[in-house]
C-alpha cells in the first residue's frame, strides 16, 4: 500500500491509498483523476499517462525501461528529467508520501 | 421533477471503451442532459487489452481492469446500468427497449456495440472448453481451463494464428502450458504483417515452446463427456487438447442498427465524425464501418479507433464536426516483444527493414505502396513508431534506402 498524491493541471489535489502492484496510472483513472488518461489500459503504448514525479520519488524509482524512454521522447507537453509513464509506476510501501504532477495536456 | 429527469438525453449503447469514451467527451465538451451508459455485462467499462496477457496470467486483479470506479461516473452525472441488453431501437419515437421489456427514450442515441468473436462452424464447437476471448467472463473461463491443461498437461490447441491468438498462446507458454497453433494460412498475421516479419514471430512463438502448424485444415472439435478433447484435422489426425481457443476474427454487432433500418455493411455505417444515417444516431468502435474520403468502407478494431470515434460522435451529438482522419495504429505484446503498427499495410508492394531482426534489440519494417510509404511495423522500437505515425500524419515519405538506413534521421524529412 501508498499513499500517493496527485496535484491536476488545475491545482485539484487528490491523495489515494494504492494496492501494492497497481500502476499509478490504474489508480488515476479508477479514481476519477483529470489528467491520465491511459488509453492503453497500461501497455506503455500510447504516451497519454504522462507524469511529473516528485524527488522523493525521483529518486526511489527504478529507471525507466527504453520502451518508456522512447514512449517519452514523444509526450504532448513538456518532457522534463522527472517525466514518467504512470503505467510504469507500480505502487509499493517505498512509495509511501510520493506526489506526481500532471501535465496540461496529454494528447 | 428536475429538468434533466424530465428531458431525454443521450443512451448510449454499450459500455466498453467507445462507449464510455463518448460519454466523457460529452461532459467534457459541455453537454448537461442525462447520459445513460447501457451495458450488457455484469460489470462497468473494463480494459480488454490486458485480458490475453497480463489478466490472462494471473498477474492482475479484478479491480485493476475497471477503467472507472463507479462512483466516479456518478460523479460526472454518467448513469451506468449493467446487465442491461437492449433489444431493439424505435427510430420513430426515440426509444430503446431494453430486455426487460422498459424502454428508455433519447434524444441522442450511440451505438457502441463492439463486435463478436466469430465462432468456429464445425461439428464440436460448441463443447465446453472451445473459447473465443472477447469478454473478462471470456478470459477468465480460459485462464481456469488453462490452470487445469497445466495440471494435467494437456495441451492448448489455439485456432488462428492472428493477434488475439498469439498473445493467448505467449501467455499460455508462460503459465507452463504445451500449446499448438493452428492458421489456416501460410503464416502468421498473413493479412497484416510483411512476410519478413510473419516469418521472424513463428521463429519467436517456436523459440518459446510453440508448435505452429501452417495450412491446417481443421474437420471437427473432437470432444467426450468433459468437453474438448482434441481438434481432428482434415487428414484425419487427431491434436489432443483440454482447451481450444479460437481467434479467428470478430463481426461488427451491427444488428440493433440493422434491424432499425440504419444504413450497415459488415458494420454500422459511419462517416469521419461518427455519424450514422439517422441525424440523432452516432456509432464508434468496433461496431462500425467508417466511410474514407474514397468511397470505400474501413473497420477497425482497436483502441484507438473507439477513443477517437467516441470523440468524434460525441463531437457530432453536440452539432460539432471532429473527424477522426490520424493514422491508425495498434500494438500486441508478445513475450517480452512489443509490436507497434502504425497505419494500414493493405496493398503494400515493397518493404525496407531498419534495425537488425536477428539481433534481439529494437526494429521496424517500412511498407511501401507504388513508392510511398503507407505503414510501419516497430518491434521494441517505440521511437520508430511514433515517428512513423507523425510521417504518415504529415503524409510525408522516405525513400525504401533511407527506411533501411539506420544512420538517416527520418524525423529531419518532417521539418522540410
Amino acid at each position: 500500500m501508498a499513499n500517493i498524491t496527485f496535484i491536476e493541471a488545475s491545482g485539484q489535489s487528490t491523495t489515494l491509498n494504492l494496492p501494492d502492484g497497481w500502476s499509478l496510472m490504474q489508480g488515476a483513472t479508477a479514481n476519477g483523476v483529470e489528467g491520465i488518461i491511459g488509453e492503453c489500459g497500461g501497455s506503455c503504448a500510447c504516451a497519454t499517462c504522462h507524469c511529473y514525479v516528485d524527488d522523493f520519488l525521483a529518486s526511489v524509482l527504478p529507471a525507466p525501461a527504453q520502451g518508456e524512454l522512447d514512449m517519452l521522447d514523444n509526450v504532448t507537453a513538456e518532457r522534463r528529467p522527472n517525466s514518467r509513464l504512470a503505467c510504469q509506476i507500480k505502487a509499493s510501501a517505498a512509495l509511501e508520501g510520493g506526489v506526481v504532477t500532471l501535465p496540461e495536456c496529454q494528447e | 421533477m428536475t429538468a434533466a429527469a424530465s428531458t431525454p438525453g443521450v443512451v448510449i449503447v454499450g459500455a466498453g471503451q467507445a462507449g464510455l469514451q463518448t460519454a466523457e467527451a460529452l461532459r467534457s465538451g459541455g453537454f448537461e442532459g442525462p447520459i445513460t451508459l447501457l451495458g450488457d455485462e455484469p460489470h462497468g467499462p473494463y480494459h480488454r487489452p490486458p485480458l490475453s496477457k497480463a489478466w490472462l496470467a494471473g498477474e492482475m486483479d479484478a479491480a485493476q481492469l475497471v477503467m472507472r470506479a463507479p462512483e466516479m461516473l456518478a460523479k460526472k452525472g454518467i448513469e451506468l446500468r449493467t446487465d442491461a441488453a437492449v433489444q431493439a431501437i424505435d427510430r420513430a419515437h426515440k426509444t430503446v427497449q431494453l430486455a426487460d421489456g422498459s424502454r428508455l427514450p433519447y434524444s441522442g442515441l450511440v451505438l457502441a456495440t463492439g463486435a463478436t468473436p466469430r465462432a468456429l462452424p464445425l461439428p464440436g464447437a460448441d463443447a465446453a472448453g472451445v473459447l473465443p476471448l472477447r469478454s473478462r467472463a471470456d478470459a477468465s473461463a480460459i485462464a481456469e481451463r488453462m490452470a487445469g491443461c497445466v495440471e494435467k498437461n494437456l495441451p492448448v490447441v489455439v485456432i488462428g494464428g492472428g493477434f488475439i491468438g498469439l498473445e493467448v498462446a505467449a501467455t499460455a507458454r508462460k503459465k507452463g502450458a504445451r500449446v499448438t497453433v493452428l492458421e489456416a494460412a501460410p503464416r502468421l498475421l498473413g493479412r497484416v504483417l510483411a512476410p519478413v516479419l510473419s516469418d521472424w514471430y513463428a521463429e519467436l512463438h517456436r523459440s518459446h515452446g510453440v508448435e505452429l502448424v501452417f495450412g491446417a485444415q481443421i474437420a471437427a472439435i473432437d470432444t467426450d463427456a468433459n468437453g474438448v478433447r482434441g481438434v481432428k484435422l482434415a487428414d484425419g489426425q487427431v491434436l489432443p487438447a483440454g482447451l481450444v481457443v479460437v481467434g479467428i476474427g470478430v463481426s461488427a454487432n451491427d444488428a440493433l442498427a440493422l434491424q432499425a433500418g440504419l444504413a450497415c455493411d459488415r458494420g454500422i455505417v459511419v462517416d469521419a465524425c461518427g455519424r450514422t444515417s439517422d441525424p440523432h444516431i452516432v456509432a464508434a468502435g468496433d461496431c462500425t464501418a467508417r466511410r474514407l474520403p474514397d468511397g470505400t468502407l474501413l473497420r477497425l478494431e482497436s483502441v484507438q479507433n473507439a477513443t477517437e470515434q467516441g470523440k468524434s460522435a460525441a463531437a457530432a451529438l453536440l452539432g460539432q464536426d471532429r473527424p477522426f482522419t490520424a493514422t491508425p495504429w495498434f500494438w500486441s505484446d508478445q513475450y517480452d516483444r512489443k509490436l507497434q503498427m502504425a497505419g494500414l499495410s493493405t496493398g503494400a508492394d515493397r518493404w525496407a527493414v531498419r534495425g537488425d531482426m536477428a539481433a534481439g534489440t529494437g526494429f521496424s519494417v517500412y511498407h511501401f505502396k507504388d513508392g510511398r510509404l503507407i505503414a510501419v511495423d516497430s518491434v521494441n522500437a517505440a521511437k520508430d513508431h511514433l515517428q512513423a505515425r507523425k510521417l504518415l500524419d504529415a503524409g510525408v515519405s522516405p525513400s525504401t534506402e533511407q527506411a533501411a538506413d539506420g544512420g538517416v534521421d527520418l524525423g529531419s524529412l518532417l521539418s522540410r
